[in-house]
């Protein structure tokens, strides 16, 4: 038997399951709090820090992603506080590498996008990092520019825990840090990559995407899921 | 160092003179053979000293092998044990005089070395250091090893042993100073299958020693005092998560966990009784956040060695998931201390909740460069100027540089201050695992700042947008300040960018890594300003070319 917890977010009065997260919560009432790295169906990692929330009772700010209802618990969701750090960390996934939103496939279909309208984040006030960063285009279907990654980790969680092929991983630290297939060889090269496209359509921004798709011609919600399961069975003759 | 095999084997290398004598030994030589001396061939002083020996027909004087006695400033180190004559700077040259020393010793008490230096210093953790020789089981249990596991087998149950921890007030050593008694009381009580302890020696601090030298010097005693620990919390796998950069720590570890085993003093059935507890030894790749618990506890299950959130905490779910007991190197060498004296005795020493000892590493700008332990609660004055003997050069004292990139600079305003875990929070700084770097007026405090920012970035994982980018962003405000090329908005940016970084960030790594910032404009403003507004470095370490900007 399940037991349900009452608890209140930004002052309303709400329930869930014992293993719900704030997040679910908040969702499931309508509140919304802004996430990246989370995706409904994978582990969630706590990493991008944007759905992080206020509880009473403890001074450190915790991830609504990862942290689990108790009852009685008091959250607060929205606050000035909140909106600034959100704004910021967001502001700072913009200038971490480069983002030129007007060249970019996922041109008005990019979550990255979405929050900083949704935040209202007008300009950058941190300094550019402006890397060297490298694109990946070896694999026939697909390409990745990493340029506009986040370092979400949605691609290596999807192809490790929904398709079992573990193609994507990561390797380096700070901000060298880069998603890699296989162990850092060119995508087109990787032996593991079932190309189930899983990847590409869980990719928040135009990290990811697919070959062929002209400038803000990469949405992914009006299409069915995953075409390219098809496309590669026909090749194999399945 | 060129003395160590590559591949750590459990051959004990013998003591060149332990065969030549009879009888009782009138005097003997203890030859410091920490990593510190050890690179100032300290070795070849023993074998020098040995041949020496022999040559010279003395019976009845031993040289041996001993762990850190402290003063690395001066290495390497020599010391007579009966008169506690200290030789410093020994060179093989030296070994004649030596040699004579040890001719003319009388057959008296053990005594320590003389000075400040070491007297007003309290050995707890450190007891053995400079005694023992850390590759020889029998020399510790000759100094009364293992005679307090043995007792606490015998005679005390696992709730005894957690109380007597939990009144001697012992609080975490790694830094943030959790008190040890109420973790392994959640370790005892948490619900698994199995259960874990872990030793944490992934010490990475810049300039700090604490851990490398405990387990150089006296590696029997950290066993020990987890197997003591593996008892009170019901763990029987144990793991000693120590960094590969210390070669000789890792060699001796693990010569000694292998004639512990063989001793009986682990495995199976430990000391006759039932309690069965073994110990691995991981070694860390470098990573500086995998001192970090979470992140620790990845690395050694093999995966990325990358933080998550807590809860839950490792207490509670760690290592495969199951409660698991961390702790630093220094709080498990105070273990066996605790439960040979009482923890009344422990608690006696210290100050306000800080009670014990606490060890640190001298490091900087500072004459007595070395390892030295003192009571909590003793002044920073004291621990520079007594014991540190004062700055190099008769030169001002400028701040002193506390608990690595986490920590903060204290100036000198605060000298009289009682160093304790809740005083130095207070300022700013942090405790942290003890590194102590002392800084005098050629140190510039923005450059300071910019070094630490420039080593978080670099150990960044790369997990948390916050650290990953925030790190990066301060480094790059600050070294626009250090050139000269940055506006008051810059400062203001900083400022707002660190306190965000603080709160926002995963793990203690980022979460600390605005502090030498912080720390550093709450008390050195105005050289912040030097640079910005007159585009000068007072401490004169920052190239700036002033240059007129239009503004």
């Amino acid at each position: 038997m399940t037991t349900v917890y009452t608890l209140r977010i930004d002052g309303r009065d709400v329930a869930g399951s014992e293993d719900a997260t704030v997040l679910d919560v908040a969702r499931e009432n309508g509140i919304d709090i802004p996430t990246l790295c989370h995706l409904d169906g994978i582990t969630d990692r706590g990493a991008c820090r944007l759905c992080m929330v206020e509880i009473t009772g403890s001074n450190k700010l915790t991830p609504a992603c990862m942290t689990k209802i108790v009852e009685g618990m008091e959250v607060t969701a929205h606050s000035d506080r909140l909106l600034e750090y959100r704004r910021a960390i967001t502001e700072m996934l913009f200038v971490e590498r480069n983002h030129i939103c007007a060249v970019c496939v996922a041109n008005n279909h990019c979550e990255l996008q979405d929050t900083a309208e949704e935040l209202g984040l007008t300009h950058f006030d941190l300094p550019r990092i402006s890397p060297k960063v490298d694109i990946d285009a070896s694999h026939r279907l697909f390409s990745i520019d990493h340029n506009r990654c986040i370092l979400c980790l949605r691609c290596v969680r999807v192809c490790d825990e929904i398709e079992g092929a573990h193609t994507w991983d990561i390797m380096h630290r700070g901000l060298d840090t880069r998603v890699q297939t296989d162990m850092g060889i060119p995508w087109g090269e990787s032996t593991t990559c079932t190309s189930c496209g899983k990847c590409v359509q869980v990719c928040p921004t135009g990290a990811l995407f697919e070959k062929g798709r002209a400038v803000a011609r990469g949405s992914k919600t009006r299409r069915p899921f995953l075409p390219w399961m098809k496309v590669v069975a026909e090749e194999r003759g399945l | 160092m060129s003395e160590m095999p590559a591949a750590a084997r459990p051959v004990r290398r013998r003591v060149v003179t332990e065969e030549l004598h009879e009888g009782p030994i009138r005097a003997s030589a203890y030859v410091c053979e920490a990593a510190s001396c050890m690179s100032a061939q300290a070795a070849e002083i023993t074998a020098r000293l040995g041949e020496l020996v022999a040559e010279s027909g003395l019976g009845d004087v031993t040289v041996k092998r001993v762990g850190c006695l402290g003063l690395c400033a001066a290495g390497p180190l020599v010391e007579i044990a009966q008169t506690g004559q200290l030789f410093e700077r020994v060179r093989p040259d030296d070994v004649d005089g030596i040699v004579a020393a040890l001719r003319d010793v009388k057959p008296t008490d053990e005594r320590r070395p003389q000075g400040p230096f070491f007297e007003k210093q309290m050995r707890v953790a450190t007891e053995n250091f400079g005694l023992v020789d850390p590759e020889s089981l029998d020399d510790y249990v000759g100094r009364g090893g293992y005679e307090t596991l043995r007792r606490v087998l015998a005679d005390m149950t696992s709730a005894e042993v957690r109380d007597e921890i939990t009144r001697s007030g012992l609080r975490g050593r790694g830094g943030a100073g959790y008190p040890t008694g109420l973790k392994w009381t959640t370790v005892a009580k948490a619900q698994g299958s199995q259960k874990y302890v872990i030793c944490n020696a992934d010490e990475g601090d810049p300039g700090a020693f604490m851990d490398r030298s405990v387990l150089e010097s006296d590696p029997y005693r950290i066993l020990e005092g987890m197997a003591i620990a593996a008892f009170a919390v019901h763990a029987t796998e144990g793991y000693v998560y120590c960094r590969a950069e210390y070669p000789l720590a890792v060699y001796r570890l693990r010569a000694a966990i292998r004639s512990a085993q063989r001793a009986g003093f682990l495995g199976a059935g430990i000391a006759d009784t039932s309690f069965n507890f073994d110990i691995q030894v991981r070694l860390g790749a470098g990573a500086f956040v995998c001192g970090e618990e979470t992140a620790l506890i990845a690395s050694v299950e093999g995966r990325r060695g990358t933080p998550r959130p807590r809860p839950p905490y490792p207490a509670v779910s760690g290592l495969w998931g199951q409660p698991t007991l961390i702790n630093n190197v220094e709080t498990f060498a105070n273990v066996p201390a605790i439960l040979r004296r009482g923890a009344e005795w422990y608690a006696s020493i210290g100050h306000g909740k800080s009670r014990g000892t606490k060890v640190f590493a001298l490091a900087g700008r500072i004459v007595n460069t070395g390892l030295v332990e003192v009571p909590m609660g003793m002044t920073l004055r004291e621990i520079v100027y007594d014991i540190g003997g004062g700055i190099i050069g008769g030169r001002p004292f400028k701040a002193v540089q506390t608990g690595g990139p986490s920590g903060g600079c204290i100036p000198a305003q605060f000298l009289d201050m009682e160093v304790d875990y809740e005083s130095l929070i207070e300022v700013g700084s942090f405790i942290g695992s003890g590194g102590l770097i002392v800084m005098d007026d050629t140190s510039c405090m923005v450059d300071v700042a910019k070094y630490f920012q420039d080593f978080c970035r670099d150990e960044s994982c790369g997990k948390c947008t916050p650290c990953r980018v925030g790190t990066t962003q301060m480094w790059m405000l600050l070294d626009q300040i250090t050139r000269g090329e940055a506006t008051l908005d810059d400062l203001a940016t900083l400022e707002r960018l660190a306190a965000i970084v603080q709160k926002t960030a995963l793990c203690g790594l980022g979460q600390g890594a605005p502090n030498p910032i912080f720390s550093t404009l709450r008390y050195f403003r105005d050289e912040y300003m030097a640079h910005i507004v007159d585009r000068v470095c007072p401490a004169g370490v920052c190239a700036i070319t002033p240059v007129e900007v239009m503004a």
